[in-house]
């Protein structure tokens, strides 16, 4: 599994975690490529649909970004997000889906080595989990 | 002229769309006066073969109920499409997998080990006889069709033009569509033939509904004494109502709501929605907890939630089968931390 590049989306919130990568990639910071960035008003804005659907067609793990408690732009955005991921989670469980494909992270938009960091760690540890497994429907 | 010719067909499903055919009363009467009822297994003595040698296209309107389990179905449900102009996909269990689709959090090996391998307290099977497609006795060969390994919608093996939801679909709209298909003037391909409304949005008991819903405790029907007019989602009762289209009790309130329980979402999804499950996370998860989210630690968040009991069989009771997953992955379960 040495050549597996994976493909990971990441939602992140225009206030916080959007701003935290931009920060990220105007102080030259490294940081794998594998993400592909969708960018959303809120991390509560992300619909566990949206999830789902990207596992389905094939990416290796999902990551969502959001502001910390306290800060949402919205005021509790984002723990709505904390509660639907934990139970999303417990749902992938279920779906037999290893559940460390989703990752959700708290980062300010000051936050530019954190946001850089978790890229580093998030994508080797789907590295680690190999290929999501096609779904066979036969 | 010739009357239209209508048929029904029943794949993988428990016989309640047939009964739902037969409640439609004397109205059944008024329908059989204007078509010919050329095949019907469960009401009527025909065989395979005379599908088989009627015309391509022959059959009118061809009512298709139950999910696809068995090879046996899909060549049924095959053969009905080349004869029918319409096809009807009626019913919960061929629109969306229905129960019989929950059989998708296993597959095929792990079915069998439960049913035949002695792990079923109701199967006597102490030889440990497992059925075989092909056997041989004294007389030749026996067939037994193949037991696939996913349950399928009717959707994901045939082309389906109209779906009548529900488990089972509501007797009023069986008509309403019956007239509608015999009128001609026909709706767009792929309708859902009932409202695109959810079913809270009709729900009396909407009013009931606090400004700021906050589920601080899940309560289950079998423990609780359930309030007959309070919102169930505010007495803490897992209700579908938010996810699941409404009009299987017409303008009122839905037929289970009525029976004061909860709404299990066996009308599918609106069309706004995609994934029943997944929506159903999304809108229960923000009413859980609301009232004191700032303070909650992520173990109180986990600790609230681990009180909804198979959350994935609960939201996908109806929609397994049709969901964006459309089973259980078998081979992604590296242990976790």
């Amino acid at each position: 599994m040495k050549d597996f590049e994976p493909k990971i989306v990441c939602f992140l919130c225009k206030w916080c975690t959007y701003s935290g990568a931009d920060l990220a990639g105007t102080s030259r910071m490294k940081y794998p490529p594998n993400g592909v960035v969708i960018k959303t008003l809120c991390s509560s804005r992300v619909d566990p649909q949206h999830i789902l659907l990207a596992f389905s067609k094939g990416c290796d793990g999902v990551f969502i970004g959001g502001c910390h408690p306290g800060d949402c732009h919205y005021q509790s955005g984002n723990y709505k997000t904390k509660r639907r991921i934990i139970l999303l989670k417990k749902v992938l469980k279920q779906l037999g889906l290893n559940t460390n494909r989703l990752r959700l992270e708290w980062i300010s938009a000051s936050e530019g080595k954190k946001f850089a960091n978790t890229m580093v760690e998030f994508t080797d540890q789907i590295k680690k989990l190999g290929p999501i497994p096609k779904i066979n429907c036969e | 002229m010739a009357k239209p010719k209508i048929a029904f067909y029943w794949c993988a499903s428990c016989g309640g769309c047939e009964e739902a055919i037969i409640d439609l009363h004397e109205d059944i009467l008024k329908v059989a006066e204007l078509i010919d009822i050329v095949f019907w297994p469960c009401a009527m003595d025909f065989k395979t073969e005379d599908v088989k040698n009627m015309q391509d296209n022959e059959i009118t309107v061809c009512f298709i109920n139950g999910a696809i389990r068995t090879s046996e179905q899909e060549e049924m449900s095959k053969l009905l499409r080349k004869k029918s102009q319409l096809i009807v996909s009626f019913g919960a269990c061929s629109q969306l997998g229905g129960i019989p689709g929950l059989a998708n959090f296993w597959d095929r090996e792990s079915i069998f080990a439960s049913s035949y391998g002695g792990k079923c307290p109701s199967v006597d099977n102490p030889d440990g006889v497992v059925p075989q497609e092909v056997s041989e006795v004294p007389e030749g060969e026996l067939y037994l069709p193949r037991f696939h390994n996913t349950v399928k919608t009717t959707d994901q093996v045939i082309d389906v033009d109209y779906y009548l939801p529900g488990c089972s679909p509501a007797p009023y709209l069986t008509m309403q569509a019956i007239t509608t298909i015999l009128s001609g003037d026909l709706p767009t391909k792929g309708t859902v033939l009932a409202p695109n409304k959810a079913l809270c949005e009709v729900c009396s008991r909407n009013d009931s509904k606090p400004e700021k819903l906050s589920i601080d405790k899940i309560n289950r029907v079998s423990l609780v004494e359930v309030d007959p007019e309070k919102c169930f989602l505010a007495q803490g009762i897992i209700c579908m109502g938010p996810v699941t289209r409404s009009g299987c009790n017409g303008e009122n309130d839905g037929r289970c709501i009525a029976a004061n329980m909860p709404c299990r979402g066996c009308y599918g999804h609106p069309s706004e929605v995609h994934d029943v499950g997944a929506k159903m996370v999304a809108a229960l998860a923000s009413v859980v907890g609301l009232e004191d989210e700032e303070d909650m630690s992520e173990a109180d968040v986990q600790k609230l939630l681990d009180q909804i009991v198979d959350p994935a069989g609960t939201f996908y009771r109806f929609s397994l089968a049709k969901s964006y997953f459309r089973r259980k992955i078998m081979t992604d379960s590296k242990e976790e931390k």
